[in-house]
């Protein structure tokens, strides 16, 4: 039997906002336990809920940017549910009424055709706060400075159909709320979170197959492990004349395996109901306009800019144009270099990209800014430096030993274009090899290469090539 | 001195004739006396009001007054009060100190009101009688065998003794109206959103209103001057300007039109509760009112509408009570789940636990659209009702409560019934209008109240409909005779 793998994606987006979604509170990452929870997060009798504005102008955003619907009226519903870390013993999210419908993302696997993902809706809601089960003993702490803090749920429809897309969906989602400064993207501190529907169905049937929901899914390594180990379980189930069960099942990076956590007789009844304490979310045309307005160069955009206005090819804008702030490196660059966006693209793709992957580091950390790198590609530019020397010279800039300038003046790095100077250099090794000279000029045509390197030697790689080999000629013949 | 009036202790003070302190003392001294046989006050806040009364008094001195400072004043407890006490009259918060202040609390004490303490109340304001109080049932002032009404039960048996010359109390489903009209006291239920809630232990979001317990309108306007307006921290308050309201009180209402809802005069009414508003209508028309019958074809939907709204809003509300951060824990837990069942099993009442549970009933899967939805479309009817009504007339009179007050334990045993003394109040509620409750006669010696519904925001007129009333008859100021 030929299956067909159907993957729908829910990706919490924390939005970055200063403070909390319904208290002032702030959202700073990584304070002591407890020290950013005000009244209204720690759920005391009495208090209530005021919304944020700048959540609802990052939802629209984000809604305005996958072509969505952002709802004129949208409600905040109850979540009810008990638990230490959920302090009201309800969460306050949006059920029938999202503040975005309808939308879609088009992704790309390498190697096979662009396809467009629909997505259902995204809300905003608060999130609970943290259990902490180790260092109690038997006990379990509650820290609630991550209660109250905005999320954006994006909700995909069930149109992916492998691992692969799923990943390149979430990679697409993960750039674009870059893009459009709404989160910071950041995985190892729950940033950006994702929960996967995984079902299985024959080739060409249209029924949906019972699905399995995978949590815990915190890397883009781990959404790709995790929905091929739970496609190959639901397989051998049903080949083994077993059924799916409907249930949420907890990814495990370690032994690499989902496993059950709760089947939907054991799921809760939230009890969802309009939340008395807060109006409906009304946005009107004008509001939603001056949002509009706001949105940056979408990657989308960007990627067929690249490529119609710089040259870049397919492949190269698509790079590119992965994340905002590589690209905005790349301009940048390209800009400060002058004409050449080829040029620059091979070195920030090369050399930049390769030195980043080897120490690990992001763009925003790089030792070599794009204002220097585009100097430096300046310099090859104007012939003061040869393609092999800025090599080099890009090394010393990693190494913090200053700017492009700075290092070519104090390694003398300058190029040689004086043809006095080489044509003196030349003259001196043709008298020193008189036996390759001879051969060359009996044919040994090989040999071009030899007093090219001679040169370049005898110049430390200074003198300019295209001049060397011109002279060479010239001299040779 | 305890006798007076708002109005007159404010003129008292300011001419020198009683320091607050000295009132501070006499109602303090007071309370001491008289709290044993009516329970009124959970927590008296004797120390923190004679500090509080000597900073009015230094005010006073300096001048800058406003009109309540240096007035002793009881907060029921249902309000935050930042290191007092503050325990919703449940056992779930017996132990629960107040880490902030609520914002109609805040706003007394900045015009320099003093609080004399914290009043009992029904538990979680869950109730009609106040006796499903933790710390057990107040006292009716005029006969101490009866009910004070609820679930502001306290704030009504301490003004209406003489305990405090006035109080807040928040009325759910008539909880400041019906005490008010069983204890011979003026009570206001301000419009939905008109005063903040903010610190007040919500019961169910969005009905609860805070509103003043007073002997007169005058007196309720004064307080209404600093309860009202706008709260950036409560997103259902309205913003919208607050009218100085002892402005109109002397308005005339010649002219006045009075809608007498046929639906409040039914055979449910007592008959001699029905001659008293009778006489008060009459009255009414003495003024220079018109008086005609209207109808509002949907009051009997408004109890059972009620109890699926309330309580569904309770369940969700009440939820945060789980033994884990705040109030009572249960001993000895042994996992989460015993934690919570004992912890809200122990810590809650009989009748907060039967809302709570009508309330999830309600709201869970397959029930919802049946009640909680089906509900809220009827709380539109009966919306709709009032305001075809104004469209005809200017106010709404009726009784308060079906009756006088009934005996402590006469219905305690059957919640429908107990539900019932809410018919004319609740509808009020559920569609967030204003509405008063002035004292109009007595039925063998205990206080009847009538019933006065505004349009939105009209609490202003309802005050100035009311003071005309107090200024033609005396009800207002009759005392029971013990205090």
């Amino acid at each position: 039997m030929e299956w067909e793998i159907v993957i729908g994606l829910e990706i919490h987006t924390q939005l970055a906002t200063n403070s909390k979604i319904f208290s002032g509170a702030s959202t700073a990452y990584g304070a002591a336990p407890n020290t950013q929870a005000c009244a209204v997060d720690l759920g005391l009798p009495g208090v209530l809920p005021v919304l944020n504005r700048e959540a609802v102008r990052m939802a629209a955003k984000f809604g305005l940017a996958v072509g969505a619907r952002v709802s004129p009226r949208s409600v905040f519903a109850r979540k009810n549910y008990f638990y230490p870390d959920l302090p009201k013993g309800y969460q306050i999210s949006q059920f029938e009424l999202p503040v975005v419908e309808g939308g879609q993302l088009e992704i790309q696997v390498e190697g096979e055709a662009a396809r467009m993902i629909g997505i259902t809706r995204a809300h905003l809601e608060e999130d609970a706060g943290k259990s902490l089960h180790e260092d109690f003993h038997g006990s379990t702490g509650v820290d609630l400075n991550r209660a109250g803090t905005p999320l954006l749920e994006i909700v995909s429809e069930p149109e992916m159909r492998s691992a692969k897309e799923a990943v390149a969906y979430m990679k697409k989602i993960h750039s674009l709320v870059q893009y459009l400064e709404i989160c910071d993207g950041n995985m190892q501190e729950g940033s950006f979170r994702c929960d996967a529907n995984v079902s299985i169905r024959p080739k060409g049937q249209e029924a949906l197959g019972t699905r399995s929901e995978l949590k815990n899914l915190n890397s883009f390594r781990f959404v790709e492990r995790a929905i091929n180990f739970e496609v190959e379980r639901q397989i051998d189930v049903i080949e083994g004349g077993g059924e799916v069960v409907q249930e949420t099942r907890l990814y495990d990076s370690d032994k690499d395996e989902t496993r059950s956590m709760r089947s939907k007789e054991e799921a809760f009844d939230y009890r969802y109901f309009p939340d008395p304490d807060l109006l409906p979310l009304e946005l009107d045309e004008a509001y939603i306009e001056a949002v509009r307005k706001t949105l940056p160069e979408l990657p989308d955009e960007k990627k067929a800019r690249f490529i119609s206005e710089l040259g870049l090819a397919e492949y190269e804008a698509g790079v590119l144009t992965a994340s905002r702030e590589l690209a905005d490196y790349f301009e940048v660059a390209a800009r400060v270099a002058g004409d050449d966006a080829k040029r620059t693209a091979n070195w920030v793709m090369g050399d930049l990209l390769g030195a980043l992957n080897k120490e690990g580091k992001e763009i925003t950390e790089s030792p070599v800014t794009a204002e220097m790198l585009g100097a430096m590609l300046q310099r090859i530019n104007d012939n003061t430096i040869s393609g092999k020397i800025a090599k080099q010279v890009f090394d010393c800039m990693w190494n913090g030993e200053g700017d492009a300038d700075a290092v070519i003046e104090q390694k003398g790095l300058k190029q040689v274009t004086d043809s006095g100077a080489i044509e003196k250099i030349i003259d001196e090794i043709m008298a020193n090899n008189p036996q390759q000279l001879e051969q060359y000029r009996a044919g040994k045509d090989k040999l071009f290469g030899f007093f090219v390197g001679q040169v370049m030697q005898a110049t430390q790689g200074k003198a300019n090539p295209a001049q060397v080999n011109a002279l060479l000629k010239q001299k040779l013949a | 001195m305890h006798t007076k009036t708002i109005t007159q202790l404010s003129a008292a003070l300011r001419s020198g004739e009683v320091s607050s302190v000295e009132l501070t003392s006499l109602f303090l001294d007071r309370i001491k006396r008289h709290n044993p046989a009516l329970n009124c006050f959970i927590t008296v806040t004797e120390a923190e009001a004679l500090k509080a009364a000597a900073a009015a008094d230094r005010r006073l001195k300096a001048g800058d007054v406003a009109p309540l400072t240096g007035v002793p004043i009881a907060h029921k407890d249902i309000f935050c009060t930042q290191g007092v006490k503050t325990t919703c009259a449940s056992k779930m918060l017996d132990n629960f100190i107040a880490p902030y202040e609520s914002t109609c609390t805040a706003k007394f004490a900045e015009a320099g009101a003093v609080m004399l303490g914290k009043t009992n109340m029904d538990e979680f304001a869950m109730g009609s009688s106040n006796e499903t109080s933790y710390y057990g049932a107040v006292k009716n002032p005029w006969d101490l065998a009866r009910v004070p009404g609820g679930s502001s039960g306290g704030s009504v048996s301490a003004v209406a003794a003489r305990l405090a010359p006035a109080a807040t109390g928040t009325d759910t489903g008539g909880s400041i109206r019906q005490p008010a009209a069983l204890c011979g006291l003026t009570g206001l239920k301000p419009t939905y959103g008109r005063v903040s809630r903010f610190g007040m232990i919500a019961f169910a979001s969005s009905l609860d209103q805070a509103g003043p317990i007073t002997y007169s309108a005058e007196d309720a306007a004064l307080l209404m001057n600093v309860m009202a307006g706008f709260d950036e921290h409560d997103s259902t308050s309205v913003e919208r300007e607050v009218p100085d309201y002892t402005a109109g009180l002397d308005n005339g209402i010649e002219g006045l039109r009075i809608g007498l809802p046929k639906e409040y005069f039914d055979e449910g009414l007592d008959d001699s509760v029905a001659r008293v508003i009778d006489a008060a209508v009459k009255q009414y028309e003495a003024l220079g009112a018109v008086v005609r019958e209207i109808s509002l074809p949907n009051t009997g939907l408004a109890v059972p509408t009620y109890y699926v709204v309330a309580p569904a809003e309770c369940s969700s509300n009440l939820s945060r009570f789980d033994g884990v951060r705040f109030g009572y824990r249960c001993d000895d837990p042994q996992d989460l789940f015993d934690l919570y069942t004992r912890s809200r099993g122990e810590g809650f009442g009989a009748e907060v636990k039967r809302r709570i549970m009508i309330g999830a009933y309600v709201l869970s899967a397959g029930y919802y659209d049946a009640y909680y939805l089906q509900a809220q479309k009827i709380r539109r009817l009966i919306s709709d009702d009032f305001r075809a009504a104004f469209e005809s007339v200017d106010v709404i009179m009726g009784p308060t409560s079906p009756s006088t007050a009934f005996r402590l334990g006469e219905k305690s045993d059957d919640p429908v019934t107990m539900y019932l003394s809410d018919i004319y109040t609740i509808a009020v509620n559920m569609a967030g209008l204003p509405a008063a409750s002035i004292p109009a006669g007595f039925v063998d010696g205990l206080p009847v109240g009538l019933q006065l519904i505004g349009n939105y925001f009209e609490e202003s007129h309802l005050l100035n409909v009311a003071h005309k009333y107090q200024q033609a008859t005396d009800w207002h100021l009759q005392m029971p005779k013990e205090f």
